[in-house]
């Protein structure tokens, strides 16, 4: 049997997450502090996944562009070519916080979405 | 002079301002104005366009300008006045606050009461030295910031980042996915101030080097910035000779810490912490001067947005039972002391007298990382009030914890926090 261990990301307190497995098989996940960790540990594991955010261009809006991100996390060896899509990009304005601006990203089955209201300049 | 009457003046739109504003609206004060230098509301969360923010306060996982947004849309439902693009140049001691913008030039409002809430700007190459020459290139991580996500253009095409601060770390990310070569994070501590999930996904994730107990002991080029050379250093953050390595970047982010911006409470003659660097309050963050109220960064720099919100909802409500005359006349000062393990604690003192909350909440630092502590809070009588287990404590994440009222008397005097290793009894 072998042990990995992970730093769990999904809060400040970043405890230490222990996994027992064979090869692919997991036999025991421990030292989690809530279930947000238990399905960090089992993800990281199998296929780790991450959050992106990052910036749209944005046409004739108050501010020239619009935070987004990926509503769900994204198998993190996606991440660069998501960031393609996106840096091709530009949208009409106004945008609204969870306006959905690609669905499907990059065949990731992730939607990605706006995280800021912005106004229309006339 | 223009001139106008508010209830309560907030300086600072950021998520202090934002939630103080709303808490004393519930608390029912009529009118109030928040003064906003920039030309949007939200603040410092505008530029932080990455997760991470909200887990405790929403419990769910939201970016900067999304936590920003759910305030924002409360307060544009509520009567709440907001003046943008308006910065305040002074607060006057007999309650007026002076300002100016564009269209209104330079005017004056008087209030009844007034929330501090400007949060806090970086520390720049001047704070800490670095020999070598001045070249363009070099810039606070925060500035960067800025750039990438608001204005959308690169600082350049190799960074090195000094300092591993949250917004260090934050930055490493996002430019290695704009396509910048992030060299490495250089610490000169030999742990990482950051969070540690910041250092995971941040810079593991990407491969980004993190040099821990190095320094920058020289800086290269004439125009714009063409290297630097970096070393080890030893236990009294010395360099040591023969580790000496050189690092060609164009440019360098400093993450070296932020500092509360407290010109104007200066001014006004509020009494300043030396460690905090922000004003000293007590529980109701209430500063030295009876109507004079601070929250946030402006208070001391917070790590979570989470807490600098409940913070600013404590100092909301302070605020509105002081315009509503619902506050105690009468007051007992209770000190509050700690140990040498510890940087500093926020509230510094506490009003005995006070009986409008059930709990006290206190923010603390420890100055050095330690494993298996306990925190213990004692009266002037040595009698212990509270006992907990901290696993791990961190300079570089904030401690909370709550005190029950009823271990505040009329007959304490003082209140002693510690952090030791021993077992207590
Ligand atoms: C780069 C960075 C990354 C962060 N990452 C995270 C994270 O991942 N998760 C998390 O929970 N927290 C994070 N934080 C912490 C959190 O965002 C801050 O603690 C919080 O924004 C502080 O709020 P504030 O309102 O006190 O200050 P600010 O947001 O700085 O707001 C202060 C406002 O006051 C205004 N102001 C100042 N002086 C004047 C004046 N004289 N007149 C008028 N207006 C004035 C400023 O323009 C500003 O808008 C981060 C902070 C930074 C800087
Ligand atoms: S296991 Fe739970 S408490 Fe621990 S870091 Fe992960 S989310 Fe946070």
């Amino acid at each position: 049997m072998e042990v990995k261990k992970f730093i769990c990301i999904g809060c400040p307190k970043g405890c230490s997450l222990k996994i027992e497995h064979t090869e692919k098989t997991i036999h025991e996940i421990s030292d989690y502090s809530c279930k947000i960790g238990l399905k960090y540990a089992k993800t990281e594991f199998t296929e780790p996944k991450r959050t992106i955010t990052t910036t749209v261009k944005l046409k004739s809006g108050e501010l020239p562009f619009v935070p987004v991100k990926t509503k769900e996390p994204v198998n993190k060896e996606k991440i660069f070519e998501v960031m393609n899509v996106i840096s091709a990009l530009e949208i009409e304005s106004p945008i609204s916080v969870g306006d959905v601006v690609v669905s499907n990203i990059a065949g990731t089955g992730v939607d990605l979405v706006c995280t800021r209201n912005i106004k229309k300049v006339s | 002079m223009k001139k106008s009457e508010y209830d309560l003046v907030i300086i600072g739109g950021g998520p202090a301002g934002l939630a103080a504003a709303l808490e004393a609206k519930k608390n029912g004060v009529s009118k109030i104005l928040i003064c906003e230098r920039a030309p949007h509301l939200g603040g410092i969360l505008n530029q932080c366009i990455h997760n991470g923010f909200g887990l405790q306060y929403f419990k769910e996982e939201l970016t900067g300008p999304e936590y920003a947004s759910r305030f924002i849309e409360e307060l544009e439902n509520s009567d709440i006045d907001v003046k943008l693009g308006t910065m305040v140049m002074e607060i006057r001691d007999d309650k007026k606050v002076i300002a100016v913008n564009r269209e209104e030039g330079m005017f004056q409002i008087g209030t009844k009461a007034l929330i501090l809430a400007m949060g806090c700007r970086e520390r720049t190459r001047g704070a800490i030295t670095i020999p070598g020459s001045r070249p363009s290139g070099i810039m606070t991580a925060g500035t960067a910031q800025s750039y990438v996500n608001l204005e959308g253009y690169l600082p350049g095409k190799e960074v090195a980042i000094l300092g591993s601060g949250d917004i260090g770390l934050i930055m490493a990310r996002r430019l290695t996915l704009e396509g910048v070569n992030v060299k490495g994070v250089v610490e000169v501590m030999p742990y990482s101030t950051g969070l540690i999930r910041n250092k995971v996904q941040c810079l593991d994730d990407f491969g980004i080097p993190l040099l821990l107990s190095h320094a920058i002991i020289e800086v290269h080029g004439k125009e714009r910035l063409e290297g630097v050379t970096i070393a080890k250093v030893d236990e009294k953050l010395k360099p040591i000779e023969g580790t000496e390595q050189y690092v060609s970047c164009d440019t360098l982010l400093l993450s070296v810490g932020l500092i509360p911006e407290n010109e104007l409470s200066n001014n006004l003659g509020c009494e300043i912490d030396k460690v905090t660097r922000g004003p000293v309050v007590n529980e109701k963050r209430i500063t030295n001067i009876p109507w004079v109220f601070a929250c946030g960064n402006v208070l001391h720099v917070h790590d979570l947005v989470d807490n600098v919100t409940q913070e600013a909802e404590i100092a909301g409500k302070a605020a509105a039972d002081f315009i509503n005359h619902k506050m105690n006349k009468e007051e007992k000062d209770v000190i509050v002391t700690h140990d040498k393990n510890i940087g500093y604690v926020v509230p510094q003192h506490i009003d005995a007298l006070n009986h409008q909350e059930q709990t006290i909440k206190f923010f603390l630092r420890v100055k050095n990382p330690d494993e298996e502590v306990r925190l213990i809070v004692k009266d002037n009588f040595n009698k212990t009030l509270l006992n907990l287990k901290k696993t791990i404590v961190e300079p570089g994440t904030m401690v909370t914890f709550n005190l029950s009222r009823e271990f505040v008397t009329k007959d304490t005097s003082s209140i002693d926090i510690s952090i030791t290793k021993e077992q207590a009894q």
